[in-house]
């Protein structure tokens, strides 16, 4: 089974976020960057299953320069090859312009099955899968937590997330885009033998003229949203913060929960 | 030309989905914010007659009904191959509709379909100068976007569960007509088939019940520092919780997860230990009476709901919670 999953490398939301001068994003000098949560679960998934069909995953992502390094992570714990959608001009897309991207670079290739992450830790709109399994033209779930592949690979059984802890079970015909909920596996660590080989492994570069697409199609040209401005978001009222060593901020909570909200 | 304003509800099984009545709410005031008529909403499924009555009580200019046994249960592809013909042929200026698993499913498929533009989970906008602004949560709820559209045509906006009040929603001083939605029934299929549904990780811990609710996050870093948290709950007679990150990491089984996947639950007192606090788990427990945060960055999200906050080391600051809860309760 040929598998593509597609990747995003984003800010590690655990680092400290500091906004631009421009105030329209993060400042990206010094913040480190991580494969994105869910695409790390695309990955495994993808892995696991090329390894019970016999089959290869190829390693998608559309991005800078930096996005190399998350590349080779994935080529280190057993991806093929990679495929980085390397040009100014993808930047800053909306989920319709980055889907049609990535379809056209998808679309060069015949695969079975694309793995995507189920949202993006950053600008996180959820919908880049689904408009590439509409650009495909191909059926898609989204927040997938299970994929059983039937007998003879023609349709696969999968597993939906649901509000409230339920899970909708259904089945759709392959090719397909399944958008991966973190959680669905254990995502697998690289071997120093896979960091080694990674090093061999092709990473080839495309643009948007290798893909018949124009500058306006894609990237921020080819959305219909501009960021004007990130900031820290609007609080409510405001906790009371309890100041202190740990000692005399328990003791400082103990009684105003006694005394003030009157739960203890 | 008017601005037009849609919204399309989310019902199962007959039942109109809280989110709906709020997405109603959120058309409704952007409705009024264009200048534009009152919004159109428009319904899916089989059957829903009564429904579609219920919904005509609000102030909107029509409620559109697709009724077809293709719709009965939801699949992407019915809900896109009714809905695209329809948006195309009317071309409102926004469609709104509730930010839920299931619209996310189909939703970015169908501003595909149509060409329209997507702006998922917004929390409200403002007027500028340059037309709307929209607020939306980036970096896990850590940072707020506002957002511009630009170009022509439709926009497809999700809202985010919470952000508008379904008791807000203004009633109609008389009922809205209720017509077919224009589109051709014949021609929708489902694009997957609905095998079931079941009830995630088997059987289930109901903290809906618990009073008080320790519910630990990434921050506690392994099922072996687990202990502390166990101490601090027993202390406080209360049931342990968490957020999403400790269970996928199987820290903890899956019937203790809170948020939107998990378990909503509003107990009298809800102390968070080591989350950040993402929208998927705010929406499962804001309701609480009373609100700790314990966490070690102040930026955490967690604090904009939160009574009381403690920035700290959760490792060192409960523990000694424990032992003041100990000592208070003598």
């Amino acid at each position: 089974m040929r598998i593509a999953v597609c990747i995003k490398q984003v800010p590690d939301t655990e680092a400290r976020l500091r906004v631009r001068r421009d105030g329209t994003w993060l400042d990206e000098e010094d913040l480190p960057f991580v494969i994105n949560e869910s695409d790390e679960y695309a990955l495994e998934e993808g892995l696991s299953l090329a390894e019970k069909t016999g089959g290869e995953v190829v390693v998608v992502s559309l991005g800078p320069e930096r996005v190399r390094e998350a590349l080779r992570k994935a080529l280190a714990v057993g991806a093929a090859r990679a495929v980085h959608l390397k040009d100014p001009a993808f930047l800053g897309g909306d989920a319709l312009a980055t889907g049609r991207a990535l379809a056209a670079a998808l679309r060069r290739e015949s695969f079975d099955l694309v793995l995507t992450g189920s949202q993006s830790d950053d600008v996180g709109y959820a919908g880049t899968g689904s408009v590439l399994a509409g650009e495909l033209g191909w059926p898609h779930v989204w927040l997938v937590m299970g994929v059983e592949l039937d007998a003879g690979g023609k349709s696969a059984k999968v597993t939906r997330e649901m509000e409230s802890g339920m899970n909708e079970i259904v089945r759709v015909s392959l090719p397909a885009v399944l958008e991966i909920q973190a959680g669905i596996n254990h995502p697998r660590y690289a071997s120093l033998k896979g960091i080694m080989a990674a090093k061999k492994k092709e990473i080839a570069e495309i643009g948007p003229g290798d893909l018949g697409l124009s500058p306006e199609q894609i990237g921020a040209a080819g959305s219909r949203l501009e960021i004007v401005s990130v900031a820290l978001p609007d609080s409510g009222a405001g906790a009371q913060m309890l100041e202190g060593d740990s000692k005399q901020q328990a003791a400082a909570l103990v009684q105003k929960l006694r005394n003030e909200a009157r739960v203890l | 030309m008017a601005k037009k304003v849609w919204v399309v509800l989310q019902q199962r099984d007959g039942q109109v989905a809280r989110m709906s009545w709020e997405a109603i709410a959120a058309a409704q005031k952007l409705a009024a914010e264009l200048g534009a008529g009152k919004p159109e909403a428009v319904l899916l499924g089989e059957g829903l007659g009564a429904v579609a009555a219920e919904v005509a009580r609000r102030e909107l200019a029509a409620v559109h009904l697709a009724d077809a046994p293709a719709l009965r249960t939801y699949t992407p592809g019915g809900y896109v191959a009714a809905l695209a013909p329809a948006i195309r042929a009317a071309a409102p200026d926004f469609v709104v509709f509730p930010h839920s698993y299931q619209s996310v499913d189909y939703v970015p498929r169908l501003a595909q379909a149509v060409g329209a533009g997507l702006l998922p989970e917004v929390t409200g906008f403002v007027s500028s100068g340059d037309g709307l602004l929209w607020k939306r949560p980036i970096l896990g709820g850590k940072m707020q976007a506002e957002v511009r559209v630009k170009g022509e045509g439709t926009v497809l906006v999700s809202v985010q569960a919470g952000a508008f009040q379904a008791d807000g929603v203004k009633m109609g001083a008389s009922p809205a007509p209720i017509s077919p939605l224009a589109t051709d029934l014949a021609a929708v299929h489902p694009d997957r088939e609905v095998l079931g549904v079941e009830q995630a990780g088997g059987e289930k811990i109901d903290l809906t019940k618990a009073d008080i609710i320790v519910a630990v996050g990434r921050g506690v870093g392994g099922a072996d520092k687990m202990g502390i948290i166990e101490e601090l709950a027993k202390a406080l007679g209360a049931e342990i919780g968490a957020s999403r990150p400790v269970i996928d990491n199987g820290w903890l089984p899956r019937d203790r997860q809170i948020g939107s996947s998990g378990q909503t639950v509003a107990p009298k007192l809800y102390l968070a230990a080591g989350i950040s606090g993402a929208i998927q788990h705010l929406v499962g427990m804001k309701g609480a009476t009373t609100i700790v945060a314990i966490n070690k960055d102040p930026g955490a999200p967690i604090f904009t709901v939160a009574d009381y906050g403690i920035v700290g080391d959760l490792h060192e600051v409960v523990p000694a919670l424990t032992a003041a809860i100990r000592e208070a309760k003598g």
